[in-house]
């Protein structure tokens, strides 16, 4: 009777070699990444900046959007203002991670730093088309509220054109701010202990 | 992590692989002492292996274009209706809800694809933005179609296969309503914008204990069926639903478990799990399904079948390691992503023992494609699964990647892996097997002709015009004189090609669902022995 052996090898062989995948993929690389050397320019995300972050999983930007840019001799992003190739610290506060895998939107490595405007961070989510006529961005106009007339401590949102409302005001809500909060923190340009690169070292 | 601890781990692994080499190489002397007979474990009666082809085809052409005229006995006949009748409650379960979650999937990838090309579209609501509709129709087609109609094959090929009655289906059941309860939930959270937030783990931690019990109820009937097993040999079908029901919930519970890794690690995390569960979950229950199916319906065994035990452990050891292909040029160690390329390319040893057993095959009797709806599915699949590895190994190379990563290239590749490969073969294994279980037959032939066209032409263009767009797109991309606007409008076209593509695929869904409803409805036939074998 063979059958009692061949079980046994398919239960040991496939748990084996899941183990060897989770060892190379998973504890190796985790245990050379253990207690990175935090750059000093990347501080830890303010609680708005937080809740941001929140709002971008939550509506899940990171479909369109990647958070790593290539190095010079993979792509030109350094040429499109994307920034430089990060390293593993870069993410230090990132949870869950962020780094994308599709590029329909730009990389948002460093968006903060190159976009660092409130106000057209705030047009843009009402309506992308009225910044970027070819951007195939999603509206996000449920991120705003459309007021008669703005109240003390309002943040409102003036739209060029026909992208505003007939009559009344845009006004921000607190989840479009803590999300552009935290878009204006996207600024890794700060010095680096190593390089990054094709794939960190 | 202390070296002690590394050397201690990677010294017991060792051992475990020494011993497991020398099993396996046991195992394998014993296969070359007589693989043929072996092959034949998929025939419950080796001496009158028979056609099978349950869509009501004309079975008597079907036997002739193999030149197979061998009929099995009533006692056969009626031991596979007994077979199957044990696994009716659950498989019944597990395939209706997979159908209805393909519906719901496809209604959600529709909208996402259209928003894609017309970004207004059903802006007002949270719940209905592009990446919530996305991870919604991800998780709808991944967990609730391919999981469950993956695992409702398995539980109806497993007696058969083991030449047992099905014990236990009632945990199977269970399961079912359990594995169910979380695809409600799940979707539901997504919608409201609760997620985990990592791709194929969107669902959130705090529900994914209904998968990992769903799951392992639905693998309950295994443990008890196995031991009670009327076979000498495990056909390699078993092999790879043994692994996979061992393999993903492992899978699924260590990369949902919240908290252990940040950063870069979730992120490797993440891609170990992401791809771990289309090369160790899906891909061998479709595989499974293949393996079953195709010698089944001609009525003579594989091709090799030392080369499909090959393809077993090569697949096993290979696919495991290649998910950080998805992290190439990322800020990961670099040994890590070099491995997974070389894993990748090594997939092409799997790859090519299971094409070479497939095609040999069917090819060797493409006639049968002519008479048998299924083998057109699975043959198709089979097909599109060689293909989706080739494409998968090739674009793990640097220089490739280079140019298709963060494309849409990438999503049209994703998709003939899970909708032209697997899907493909559920489909054909669905058709193959609802008639046998419920007792019931078809009862529009038609529609199934109709099916199979409309999703073959929607895929083709949803496929083809979608690699060329991401193609145009990464190369507008990595194209420094030409600002990253061009990259979004040149695939403009392509999106709504993709749209339309996916229409097609819809309409033939409806009409499978429709078909299965039809069924249910029907009347059962005592007597229903499609392949004439009474006579």
């Amino acid at each position: 009777m063979k059958a009692p052996r061949e079980s046994l090898a398919i239960v040991v062989g496939a748990l084996a070699l899941l183990m060897l995948a989770t060892i190379t993929l998973v504890i190796l690389p985790a245990a050379q990444l253990s207690n990175p050397l935090v750059p000093e320019g990347l501080q830890p995300y303010t609680a708005q900046q937080q809740a941001g972050r929140d709002q971008y999983v939550s509506l899940g930007c990171v479909y369109c959007h990647t958070q790593q840019p290539r190095s010079p001799n993979q792509a030109p992003d350094h040429k499109r203002g994307w920034g430089r190739a990060p390293i593993p610290a870069d993410y230090t506060f990132d949870y869950p991670h962020q780094l994308g895998t599709m590029r329909t939107g730009p990389d948002l490595m460093n968006i903060g730093a190159r976009q660092p405007s409130e106000t057209w961070h705030l047009m843009h989510l009402y309506q992308p088309r009225s910044v970027a006529d070819w951007s195939n961005m999603p509206a996000y106009p449920f991120l705003f509220e459309l007021k008669e007339a703005a109240e003390e401590g309002d943040t409102t949102v003036s739209l060029p054109g026909d992208f505003g409302p007939e009559s009344g005001v845009i006004v921000a809500s607190q989840k479009a701010l803590d999300l552009v909060a935290y878009l204006i923190a996207m600024d890794r340009t700060y010095p680096t202990p190593q390089p990054g690169g094709k794939d960190a070292q | 992590m202390s070296p002690m601890l590394g050397a201690l781990l990677a010294t017991s692994f060792l051992v475990a692989i020494v011993g497991l080499a020398g099993l396996v190489w046991s195992i394998w002397k014993d296969q070359f002492d007589d693989p043929e007979r072996n092959a034949m474990v998929v025939f419950v009666d080796p001496e009158t292996a028979s056609p099978e082809e349950p869509t009501l085809p004309d079975i008597e052409a079907l036997a002739d274009s193999v030149n197979n005229p061998k009929r099995r006995s009533p006692e056969t006949a009626a031991f596979m209706r007994k077979l199957d009748a044990s696994t009716a409650p659950a498989v019944k379960g597990f395939i209706l809800s997979s159908v209805i979650w393909l519906i719901l999937g496809s209604v959600f990838g529709l909208i996402a694809s259209l928003k894609m090309h017309n970004p207004d579209l059903l802006t007002e609501q949270a719940a209905l933005t592009f990446g919530r509709v996305r991870a919604i129709h991800l998780n709808m087609v991944a967990y609730g179609w391919l999981s469950m109609a993956g695992i409702g094959v398995a539980l109806w090929m497993l007696p058969r296969l083991l030449r047992t009655p099905l014990h236990g289906s009632n945990w199977a059941f269970s399961g079912m309503v359990v594995w169910n309860i979380g695809m409600i939930t799940g979707c539901t959270a997504l919608a409201s914008g609760w997620t985990d937030g990592t791709e194929w783990l969107e669902f959130p931690w705090q529900l994914d204990g209904f998968f990992a019990v769903g799951g392992a109820l639905a693998g309950i009937p295994l443990l008890m069926t196995l031991p009670r097993r009327q076979v000498d040999h495990l056909y390699v079908s078993v092999w790879y639903i043994v692994a996979a029901l061992l393999w993903f919930p492992i899978l699924f519970v260590v990369a949902n478990f919240p908290g252990i890794h940040f950063g870069v690690e979730h992120a490797l995390v993440n891609w170990w799990f992401a791809h771990n569960v289309l090369g160790l979950w899906f891909t061998p229950l479709a595989l499974a399904s293949a393996y079953y199916l195709i010698p089944k319906i001609i009525g003579r065994p594989i091709y090799s079948y030392q080369l499909s035990l090959l393809g077993f452990w090569s697949l096993a050891l290979f696919y495991s390691q290649v998910g950080v292909h998805h992290l190439i040029g990322g800020p990961v160690p670099v040994w890590v992503v070099t491995l997974s390329i070389v894993t990748s390319v090594a997939m092409l040893i799997p790859v090519i023992a299971v094409a070479v057993n497939h095609h040999k095959t069917a090819w060797k009797h493409r006639g049968a494609l002519k008479h048998s709806p299924v083998l057109r599915f699975i043959m198709l699949g089979a097909v599109m699964y060689t293909l989706a590895s080739f494409q998968g190994s090739l674009h793990s190379l640097r220089t490739f990647n280079n140019l298709t990563h963060f494309t849409h290239y990438t999503v049209a590749h994703a998709h003939l892996g899970a909708y032209g490969f697997a899907s493909f073969v559920f489909f054909g294994a669905i058709y193959f097997m609802l008639p046998r279980v419920t007792g019931k037959p078809w009862p529009k032939p038609k529609w199934i002709s109709a099916h199979f066209w409309l999703i073959c032409i929607g895929f083709a263009v949803y496929f083809i015009f979608l690699s060329i767009g991401g193609v145009l797109q990464g190369m507008a991309m990595l194209d420094e004189n030409q600002a990253f606007s061009e990259s979004v409008k040149v695939t403009m076209p392509f999106l709504l090609a993709r749209s339309i593509g996916g229409s097609i695929m819809f309409a033939g869904h409806l009409i499978f669902g429709a078909h299965i409803l039809a069924l249910l409805k029907g009347e059962p036939e005592p007597d229903l022995q499609p392949q004439g074998c009474a006579q």
